[in-house]
């Protein structure tokens, strides 16, 4: 019998908000525990939450961006449970009234485009951190990351299998990031997702059972994670041991490489939920919709399509669009300049591998884009040449030196000396003999060999167009 | 005139024009603590030298032309669920009976910036709940007209405290009849504003979408120009949504003449005292010897009234009161050898019998399953009860209503039969339901002596009307000068 993977997704983004959800605490990741909390965040009695406008900005964004709806009756209701971490030992979030329902987001598959639908995407808070000291045999509270905003992005069962899982989520990941909503680090925790995982014979129109999957901190664990559960489940079934697959939430465990259960429905909590007193409902206007629509910004598609205007090829596009860092720098650099085919060369293929030799993330990129768009223009009106370029750029993501500085420094400018060009044209020839020999017999690569030395001659500052032209006129 | 006899208003003219300093007025109040609450049981805790500090530096303010506020240098007693920074919060309960909080509520620095005076925290049944000020860990409040009976409560405390002269003027909250019912009991006048006009930011939530925090008082001018004070928008508690602070100038004017009061005949049947009924009456042929038209009619939803009451009471409070896991601040028990220990021993040792009964039925009526059947439906009968009132002031200009149904238990009678305590808040309940502004005040006594009260049901923000009804009765009758024998 062969099988089908159902699977649909929990997506909680931790949003980008300066202030918590409730309170003015900053949301910076890292601070020393429990000095990023007040009265509000850390539960003090009588203290009251006040809701921060900012989060449902964000959390509109990304539903208007993901197709969906826009409730204009919002409230918060209370999520009653006990842990450490919660200091109210409630969770505010949205149960009955979430603020995007009804969205989809399309996914490029193996097959070709498919729409995965979006169930809804409400509000809710973080909760702190507990941090377990073994030695101590006691177990601290840092209450920093309570009371940060998240959106939970609930998805339809429509994904099947983990490649289609990965495709959602790296494209989720591309519009949270663009839209400025999440920073979307998952070794930081601010994208999670829950990996809600079923198996069921194909043809049939029935779930099987389901079971929730928690504690992947990146996609390849995630991947791992799928392949793993879903064959745990397929062995069960065609073990005829299906009565011990039940429904439940289960822990994957990377190092491991397994899903370990952790709670079943049964022993599933009763959350007691129920709207939130202490918050009037939230009215979401069509003009504050519409306030959002206009202040988006703009999406990876877009600015694709946007790139193919300006002359660039769709792989180009595609490749400065994987990361918001190097379209940024594109587009700041190219309004300097204005030589967009240009920087995205320049950045495609030298910074880009600058990146790479240098293990630099997109993210810590710090490039200044005048400088490079100073650099471009140096280039492309023959004050330098690429060679010199190359170096140059070097500098500039290193050091940050100034291109023009450098150049001026090194003796990089190209010499305008036509005599001198030609002297060393005629050096290179002489001292090479056998070159014009085998450049006669049709070897081309003694062609390039040639203008090397002519180069070495001018110690790199020769114009290569120049040397080739006069190189071909002595040879033919 | 010995200041105990005052109105915080003319303590506060006296310290104004020199007659008095701050000073001698916090040393009058802490002497009356000094004499009184040994008999009484009504202050937690006293903040002696901070209040005598507080004396120099708002007597500087004064001295120096500084304009503050009608009741400047008068002392205050806040009750014990209210912040004040760095001063025991108790709440009443074991829970907290360490607790000191790190800010003040909003309330306590509007009363302070208006140069007013913390003397000391009051008591109350623990988190507010209970109306007898017996479940307090500190003993029971009793009543300064008679020892052998309770102050009532939540906020007993408070009105034993005014009432025996031991407080100038004392801030209590009320969820279900927790200023108004002791106020009745001991023949004080108090104010319970529309919800939403005084920030509830620093008071501990019992039941959030009840709780209001009002001024107790000698007379209704005292509570008028506290809770002006006290009222207006907070950036610190959105459901605070009144637009600016009560502006009750020039709202004593004018009398009750011409105004149309409702009174429920179904308030006045069984269940109510001959003395009370009587009193109310009373009241009633007063207000219109002064030019008013009373007019009876029926009240609808009453029977449902106490029911949905305590089921979102229990709700909210059950939720409010999970915060105290032993895990931040408050008790922890000391055997406590995992976390669900801490959580079930801390818990179950230091929560009394009343709030473990509230935190029970409150858990329930909110699980999957019961959900509807009761949270719902209590709901639903909130918004008949909100229709009701609106209908009523649309014909009345305010509802006069008995507050309670007899005078004060005696102490420990309460213990024996709960449901009927719950039963008597019948006439108080209604109004938090739907969110709308009383004052309470006396207006005659029982056989037994003790003061009978009477309260004024205003519409949504109609304060104004009731205090001004409230000031013609007083101007008229004087049961509020009656002095307690204490």
């Amino acid at each position: 019998m062969s099988f089908e993977i159902v699977i649909g997704l929990e997506v909680h983004a931790e949003l980008a908000t300066n202030t918590k959800i409730f309170c003015g605490c900053t949301t910076r990741f890292g601070g020393e525990p429990n000095t990023q909390t007040c009265a509000v965040c850390s539960g003090q009695p009588g203290a009251l939450p006040v809701f921060n406008k900012a989060v449902a900005d964000h959390a509109i964004t990304a539903g208007l961006a993901l197709n969906c709806e826009i409730n204009q009756h919002n409230r918060f209701d209370r999520k009653n449970y006990f842990y450490p971490d919660l200091p109210r030992a409630f969770q505010l979030s949205q149960l009955f009234l979430p603020i995007c329902k009804n969205g989809h987001l399309d996914i490029e598959t193996g097959k070709g485009t498919k729409r995965i639908g979006i169930t809804q995407i409400h509000m809710e808070e973080d909760a702190g951190k507990l941090i377990h000291d073994q030695g101590a045999q006691c177990t601290y509270v840092d209450y920093n990351r309570g009371g940060t905003p998240l959106i939970e992005i609930v998805s339809a069962p429509d994904l099947r299998g983990a490649d289609e899982t990965i495709a959602y989520l790296e494209k989720l990941r591309e519009i949270l990031l663009y839209l400025g909503v999440c920073d979307c680090k998952m070794q930081e925790g601010s994208l999670r997702a829950d990996v809600n995982l079923s198996v069921r014979p194909v043809g049939s129109a029935k779930f099987g059972v389901r079971v929730e999957m928690k504690n992947m901190n990146s996609l390849k664990a995630i991947h791992r994670a799928i392949a793993y559960e879903s064959q745990r489940q397929i062995d069960l079934i065609e073990d005829g041991r299906s009565h011990e697959l039940v429904q439940q939430t289960r822990r994957w465990d990377d190092e491991k490489g397994v899903s370990v259960g952790m709670r079943s429905k049964e022993n599933a909590q009763d959350y007691r939920y129920f709207p939130e007193p202490d918050l009037l409902p939230l009215e979401v206007s069509p003009e504050w919709i519409e306030r959002v629509r206009t202040a988006m910004p703009e999406t990876a598609a877009a600015k694709r399509e946007r790139y193919a205007g300006l002359g660039l090829t769709s792989a180009d596009a595609a490749m400065l669009t994987t990361a918001k860092p190097l379209s940024d720098l594109f587009e700041q650099a190219a309004e300097f300049c204005k030589k967009p085919k240009e920087t995205a060369n320049m950045i495609l293929g030298g910074v880009m591998r600058l990146m790479n030799d240098t293990a630099t993330p997109a993210d810590d990129l710090a490039l200044d884009p005048g400088k490079l768009a100073d650099l471009i223009v140096l280039i492309e009106d023959g004050t330098i040449n690429r060679n010199a370029g190359k170096d140059a750029l070097e500098a500039l993501f290193k050091t940050g030196a100034d291109p023009r500085a450098y150049i001026e420094e090194h003796g990089l400018a190209m010499t305008q000396d036509t005599g001198l060009i030609e002297e060393c044209v005629d050096k290179a020839l002489a001292t090479n003999p056998q070159s014009i020999e085998d450049f006669k017999a049709g070897k081309e690569k003694a062609f390039g060999f040639l203008v090397g030395q002519a180069m070495k001659e001018l110690r790199g500052k020769g114009d290569p167009q120049l040397i080739n032209k006069l190189l071909k006129e002595k040879l033919g | 005139m010995d200041i105990r006899e005052m109105t915080a208003l003319e303590i506060g003219r006296r310290i104004k024009n020199k007659e008095l300093s701050c000073e001698e007025a916090v040393s009058a109040v802490l002497g009356a603590i000094d004499a009184t609450d040994g008999k009484l049981g009504a202050y937690i805790s006293v903040q002696k030298e901070e209040a005598l500090a507080a004396a120099y530096s708002v007597q500087k303010r004064l001295d120096a032309g500084e304009e503050l506020s009608p009741l400047a240098g008068v002392p205050v007693s806040i009750k014990d669920n209210i912040c004040v920074k760095d001063v025991p919060a108790t709440a009443g309960a074991k829970m907290l009976e360490n607790f000191r909080p790190v800010y003040n509520a909003t309330v306590v620095e509007k009363l302070e910036a208006a140069g007013m005076i913390p003397i000391g925290k009051l008591n109350m049944d623990e988190f507010g709940m209970g109306s007898t000020t017996e479940s307090s860990i500190f003993g029971p409040t009793k009543n300064p007209w008679n020892l052998e009976r309770v102050a009532g409560g939540s906020s007993g405390g408070c009105a034993a405290a005014v009432a025996s002269g031991s407080a100038a003027l004392a801030i209590g909250s009320d969820t279900g009849g927790s200023i108004r019912q002791p106020s009745a009991f001991c023949g004080v006048t108090c104010i319970k504003p529309t919800y939403g006009s005084v920030s509830r930011y620093g008071l501990m939530g019992s039941a959030s979408s009840f709780d209001t925090m009002g001024p107790m008082g000698k007379d209704i001018r005292d509570c008028a120009a506290a809770l002006k004070i006290m009222s207006g928008p907070d950036r610190r508690d959105s459901t605070c949504v009144i637009d600016a602070p009560f502006d009750f100038n020039g709202c004593f004017e004018g009398g009750v003449g011409g105004m149309t009061i409702g009174l429920p005949e179904n308030y006045l049947g069984d269940g109510l005292s001959v003395d009370t009924r009587e009193a109310i009456l009373n009241a009633a042929k007063t207000f219109e010897s002064m030019g008013a038209r009373v007019e009876r009619f029926t009240m609808p939803m009453v029977e449902y009234a106490v029911p949905a009451f305590y089921i979102i009471a229990c709700a909210e409070g059950s939720s409010n009161l999970s915060a105290f896991d032993g895990i931040k601040y408050g008790y922890r028990s000391p055997d406590a050898q995992s976390l669900a220990e801490v959580y079930v021993k801390s818990r179950s040792e230091a929560f009394g019998f009343e709030a473990k009964k509230r935190i029970m039925l409150g858990s329930f009526v909110l699980s999957s399953g019961y959900y509807d059947a009761y949270y719902n439906k209590a709901l639903q009968v909130r918004g008949l009860v909100v229709d009701a009132f609106k209908k009523a002031h649309e014909k009345y200009d305010f509802i006069l209503s008995p507050v309670t149904p007899s005078g004060p238990y005696r102490l420990g009678e309460s213990l024996k039969d709960p449901q009927r305590i719950y039963l008597a808040d019948v006439y108080t309940v209604p109004v938090n339901l739907a969110g709308l502004p009383a004052v309470a005040l006396p207006c005659g006594q029982d056989s037994d002596g003790l003061p009978v009260g009477m309260q004024l049901i205003g519409r949504r923000f109609g304060e104004p009307t009731i205090l001004r009804a409230a000031d013609a009765f007083q101007q008229k009758a004087n049961y509020h000068t009656r002095r307690c024998p204490l």
